[in-house]
């Protein structure tokens, strides 16, 4: 198959106008005519979902959640980018840009880049103008602060909730339509299938979590803005419902998968405390604006952090990194960490932690400054350690926090199915190998508020659309499958709970398709997975019916999708031969330990095809070329 | 540590539901609340029990979707914290705990200890924005806030919409809720041309779902996991009484 990504060519400043020029109009009048489907009310569905009922079309939006408002994006907490250039500080789209595209380790496509810089300006505006509370410098402009990977002041934050602010402005919007009665809302509702008419996507098959029924609804075309599969890796930092069943099921329906490898580690996250530990807490990399990293300097060394002297003290960061210092961007700051732990380095009891030491930061500007910048992070910490940040520093260790695959989309964000929209996390597109800190808010707004919302009118000016209802051959084979699955999982009646088959899951994919990679190792996890998954089937146990609330129920559908996707990640972290971004395979490196990547082999996007449960997918290439960052070793020394 | 659970147990809406007893004889204190809950449940499900219905989705205390009444407190004793982010270190061996779900007549219970609280919803949905359209607002630096506006702003603007400040409420009101909206946008140079038209369509969708009114009591505060302030439900009532004399 052929990949077309239609994106524009030319100077690349101009690309989205021309790009926007080009694409078809829905007549005003004509809007009302059309009902699109957006699964997910997070950052980008929420803010789709409220964007296309502005301009008059019919949305009906889904989500799993008891309220539109309780999207994962709530729990972004640093900050969002914007090449507003407030500082004067040499910051510029371009600049923005070319950030994004170096940090994102060449392995993402310029044009969506630069379009994503450019709107970073607008989503600012719109978000003040909705009455997101933005922080403040005295005069009453806009603060910004600090981030991994660039040395300009460019990141926008409301303290430590600006993920709940930026949300909260989408949900606000949303409401509004709904009021309005132009967005048809349907909380507690997951999706389970995509139904496919004469090849383009014509609506889903749903349950509804509370009655359990089983339902289709139809539109002209279909979003999903369903977040990220950092959850197949069971101890994340993503909340507990995050889950790949929409985007997976999609794939299953023929949209191609690319990418699936390149996940991001968290740097910053509290380290793991025992065998119950349900998920993981992020701590904002924000705090790497005035945190420094260090580990005593020998190892094994048990004293107090305050007992540890200057001298006997590496703050690695600021050692191998001296341009960047603490705020290398994500995967180096990770991968680093973990080479200290594993050189017997590490701190606190497990030895699997690095500290995080505000000490100088509040001597050189006073702990209420600190508090200010910090303190929901600070109190966090101490509710879920126990122990005070201001007077001892903080522990901290990596943890998959989000991906940067998903979906294969083309510069519309239309996958190759046509007619199904991918937004935000859930597609691939704009972070490359590594995506920055304070991007993703950025990302999941520009195609919701900005991206989306022009390009679908193209599709629907362009397309027919006959009449599809419940009594269509694919609406009813998609429904008996979705019963079909239900059925047999609650049948199963086996021996184990669905949570210890994912914990299970999730440890072979963080022993193996974590932090660090290897051939062998990854041809081990594709032996492990597979047995698992046919155990799964036949060994889950879910209590309860089908036909009311049952939280087992839903766990275990998405388990189901995990490990089938568990076993995509691993084929393609296998299939890549080569370390970049988020992705490292122990193999490929410099001999100062950095990522080595190869351009000449792998400079593309690795979109899979499913081809059936257990059988390997096949791989379909989109060639990234660079014609105006051009890929180099990424330096940060 | 030995910990006693009295845990509401009700199938659906229409089941009359009861307490049940279950002992967890050996809980870590490193745990947080929520993972004694899935200790529990991991115990009922080996022992062919279905096991205890709970939202929660985030564990980091931001999301909204936890909460639980603990020996009769929203989210248990600790201020300023969700259910999710409450640990056991803060419990003692021996220690016997009843926990049930909000109980509001506009938050109708589903299942356990989960309950109905889209009625938050309809109240945003009513008039808890700012109306502009995609692509119309002007440069963000154009919009000039005091920083002291912002900062008492984003103090309301906080409100995780949990439901704890009417579980906790004797009249079950939704004042901080509906208050936290109205002080947040309110406090907002681009909130006020619809600052007296929100406050009049909020307080009349909270009065049509069924909450019941503010007596100035304080238990909301007292429970609020973010911590807003009571000072949100008398910017409310003023923005209400001012629209109401204006005649809007």
């Amino acid at each position: 198959m052929e990949l077309n990504s239609n994106s524009p060519s030319g100077p690349i400043e101009t690309r989205w106008d021309r790009h926007r020029f080009n694409l078809k109009l829905v007549n005003p009048a004509n809007k009302r005519k059309y009902t699109i489907i957006v699964v997910g009310s997070g950052l980008a569905g929420g803010s789709a979902a409220a964007s296309l009922a502005e301009l008059g079309y019919n949305v009906d939006c889904f989500c799993f959640q008891d309220s539109p408002r309780r999207a994962h994006s709530i729990a972004a907490q640093g900050g969002i980018n914007a090449a507003k250039n407030y500082h004067n500080d040499g910051d510029s789209v371009y600049r923005l840009f070319y950030d994004t595209v170096k940090g994102g380790d060449f392995r993402a496509r310029e044009s969506n880049v630069y379009r994503l810089a450019g709107i970073s300006l607008n989503i600012i505006d719109q978000c003040v103008g909705q009455g997101v509370p933005f922080a403040r410098e005295y005069s009453g402009y806009l603060d910004n602060r600090s981030f991994g990977g660039a040395q300009v002041s460019r990141t926008f934050y409301s303290r430590g909730q600006t993920g709940q602010q930026l949300l909260l402005g989408a949900y606000q919007a949303l409401e509004r339509q709904i009021g309005m009665g132009a967005v048809k809302m349907f909380p507690r509702t997951e999706m389970l299938d995509l139904i496919v008419v004469d090849g383009r996507a014509r609506g889903i098959v749903t349950r509804d979590l509370i009655t359990g029924k089983i339902e289709s609804h139809f539109a002209d075309a279909v979003v999903l803005g369903t977040g990220g599969y950092s959850n197949v890796y069971y101890l994340t930092t993503n909340a507990k419902g995050c889950n790949a069943t929409a985007i997976w099921r999609a794939h299953k329906r023929g949209a191609l998968f690319a990418n699936p490898c390149f996940t991001q580690i968290h740097p910053t996250c509290i380290p793991v405390s025992g065998e119950y530990q349900s998920k993981l807490t992020l701590m904002s990399e924000s705090l790497r604006n005035d945190g420094r990293v260090w580990v005593p300097a020998t190892k094994r060394d048990k004293r107090a952090p305050s007992q540890i002297p200057e001298a006997e003290r590496d703050y690695y960061l600021e050692r191998k990194y001296p341009s960047f210092g603490n705020l290398v961007p994500r995967d180096v700051a990770s991968r680093n960490a973990k080479a200290v732990c594993d050189e017997g380095l590490g701190v606190g009891e497990t030895g699997l932690a690095v500290y995080l030491d505000f000490r100088d930061a509040i001597q050189r500007l006073g702990a209420s400054v600190i508090k200010e910048r910090y303190g929901n992070l600070f109190d966090m910490y101490n509710r879920i350690t126990g122990e005070d940040p201001y007077k001892e520093p903080m522990r901290i260790y990596p943890a998959i926090h989000y991906v940067m695959g998903g979906l294969w989309v083309d510069y519309n964000l239309m996958s190759n199915v046509p007619g199904l929209y991918v937004i935000g996390e859930a597609n691939f597109s704009d972070h490359g190998a590594n995506r920055l800190g304070a991007s993703a808010l950025m990302q999941g707004l520009a195609d919701g508020y900005f991206v989306l919302p022009n390009t679908i009118g193209d599709y629907l000016a362009s397309n027919k659309f006959d009449k599809v209802d419940a009594s269509h051959a694919a609406v009813r084979e998609a429904e008996s499958n979705v019963h079909a699955v239900t059925r047999k999982l609650l049948d199963a009646k086996g021996k184990r709970s669905v949570d210890s088959y994912h914990r299970e899951l999730g440890k072979i994919m963080w022993d193996y398709c974590g932090m660090a990679r290897t051939a062998d190792g990854l041809k081990h996890a594709l032996t492990l997975i597979p047995p698992l998954r046919e155990q799964y089937w036949s060994d889950v146990k879910v209590l309860g019916s089908g036909e009311e609330l049952n939280q087992s129920l839903e766990k275990a559908g998405r388990v189901a999708d995990f490990f089938e996707l568990a076993e995509l990640i691993c084929r393609d972290a296998l299939d890549r031969n080569e370390s970049c971004g988020g992705h490292f395979r122990e193999e490929y490196q410099t001999p100062e330990g950095e990522a080595a990547r190869d351009d000449e082999h792998y400079a593309y996007a690795a979109a899979w095809g499913f081809q059936g449960v257990g059988q390997p997918p096949l791989l379909h290439k989109e060639p990234l070329t660079f014609e105006y960052v051009h890929p180099s070793q990424r330096s940060y020394k | 540590m030995r910990i006693t659970l009295h845990i509401w147990r009700q199938r659906n809406a229409n089941d009359a539901g009861k307490m049940v007893r279950y002992e967890m004889p050996d809980v870590n204190q490193e745990m947080s609340f929520l993972e004694m809950l899935d200790v529990l449940n991991e115990d009922l499900i080996a022992k062919n029990e279905e096991p205890v219905a709970f939202d929660h989705d985030c564990r980091e205390g931001i999301c909204g979707m936890c909460g639980c009444m603990v020996n009769g407190m929203a989210h248990g004793p600790l201020p300023g914290t969700t259910l999710c982010q409450l640990h056991m270190r803060h419990f003692k061996d021996g220690d016997e705990l009843y926990l049930e779900p909000w109980r509001a007549a506009a938050f109708p219970v589903v299942k356990d200890l989960v309950v109905d609280r889209t009625a938050f919803d309809r109240i945003i949905a009513a008039g808890g924005y700012i109306s502009v359209a995609t692509g119309s607002a002007p440069d963000g630096n154009a919009v000039l806030v005091p920083k002291e506006n912002a900062e008492r702003s984003m103090d309301a603007a906080a409100c995780i919409g949990c439901g704890a400040c009417v579980a906790m409420c004797p009249n079950a009101a939704a004042a901080l809720f509906t208050g936290a909206k109205i002080a947040h946008l309110g406090l907002l140079p681009q909130g006020q041309p619809e600052r007296a038209q929100r406050a009049i369509a909020m307080v009349a969708q909270a009065k049509q779902e069924l909450f019941g009114s503010c007596t100035n009591i304080g238990e909301c505060e007292a429970v609020c996991p973010k911590e807003i302030k009571l000072e949100v439900i008398a910017r409310m009532n003023g923005d209400f009484i001012r629209a109401s004399l204006s005649g809007r």
